[in-house]
């Protein structure tokens, strides 16, 4: 009975991921499989601008549905992936990208974490220079086991 | 002193709390700034409501600047901004230039005929192809456009009395001045 009920709510459960995933991607006149996992590799790069936290390729929303289908009309007309991001970032800008380009505007949020670690880098070792130079004469005979 | 570093350090945090909050309460960070601006307003041909048979091109708009403004039946905050545009549309001295996007035109038609029409013109995107071409990822949307045919300034989200008064009008002017 046990092995029934898990059998049966499994079923259930491929059912419903598999219903969630059909409602998202509407049906595509793809030519094979390959321009299908292009198609869903570059929507998933793109996010939905309505609902910010969303893909393209995840969306519901009727927009997105719109800029599958401009993405798709793209790709029929035979440019590439670049071609195509380049597209939507002149209409959307570099918003419309997941993956933030290093540019003016973006060098802060990529060496920032960088520029913070060497920051206290420096921090660290200015306290451990003052803190050994100070602790010297006070611990002439320091023999070095405390570190 | 060393003993206060702490405290300044806290006290720095605080201040970015401090700037965080302001800066997210003065800006919408949802609004994505539109790449178009100082840059010709995408080629367009787009049926006028009232009369389908007819349509407005970019170039037969060229040599005065107009306002687009983006609304559907549908769309909610395009209720909210309506009483506005009933109020100012006329006075900002260039046409206002209705697009009804992704809209059923006897939708829009109704809508208008309820809530009365603010607009000089109303053009039809249906399948909301051209919108995306301008940029737009949802109504309500403003675009300035000058007399030739460049986009001078885009507000997403709906027009208000203060938006008019600090941004729409003095940029509007703007243009007139520089206009031969």
């Amino acid at each position: 009975m046990g092995n029934f009920l898990r059998t049966a709510l499994l079923v259930l459960l491929i059912a419903i991921t598999g219903v969630v995933a059909a409602q998202a991607i509407d049906p595509l006149p793809f030519r094979d499989h390959a321009e299908e996992l292009r198609f869903q590799h570059l929507t998933s790069e793109l996010r939905c601008l309505v609902c910010q936290d969303e893909n393209l390729a995840d969306s519901n929303a009727d927009f997105a549905r719109d800029l599958r289908h401009k993405v798709f009309e793209l790709m029929q007309q035979g440019k590439s992936d670049a071609e195509i991001k380049q597209y939507l970032v002149d209409r959307y800008s570099d918003f419309v990208l997941y993956d933030p380009p290093v540019n003016a505007h973006t060098w802060l949020l990529w060496f920032g974490p960088l520029l913070i670690l060497i920051a206290g880098g420096f921090a660290v070792g200015y306290t451990i220079r003052k803190r050994s130079r100070a602790s010297m004469p006070a611990a002439p005979v320091d023999s070095g086991d405390d570190w | 002193m060393s003993r206060l570093l702490p405290f300044f350090g806290f006290l720095l945090l605080a201040a970015l709390l401090g700037f965080g909050i302001w800066w997210n309460s003065s800006h919408d960070p949802t609004a994505v700034p539109s790449p178009l601006i100082n840059k010709p307003a995408p080629a367009f041909a787009l049926p006028k409501l009232d009369e389908p048979a007819q349509t407005v091109t970019k170039e037969s708009m060229l040599g005065k600047p107009y306002l687009v403004n983006v609304f559907a039946s549908w769309c909610f905050a395009c209720g909210d901004e309506h009483p506005v545009l009933m109020a100012e549309s006329q006075n900002l001295g260039i046409p206002v230039v209705g697009y009804d996007y992704k809209d059923d035109p006897n939708d829009a038609k109704a809508w208008l005929a309820k809530h009365g029409n603010p607009y000089n013109t109303v053009i039809t995107d249906e399948s909301g192809h051209t919108a995306i071409d301008f940029g737009v990822y949802g109504a309500p949307e403003t675009f300035l456009i000058d007399g030739k045919g460049v986009i001078r300034y885009k507000r997403i989200g709906p027009l208000t009395p203060e938006i008019i008064a600090q941004q729409l009008k003095p940029a509007i002017a703007a243009l007139q001045k520089e206009a031969p």
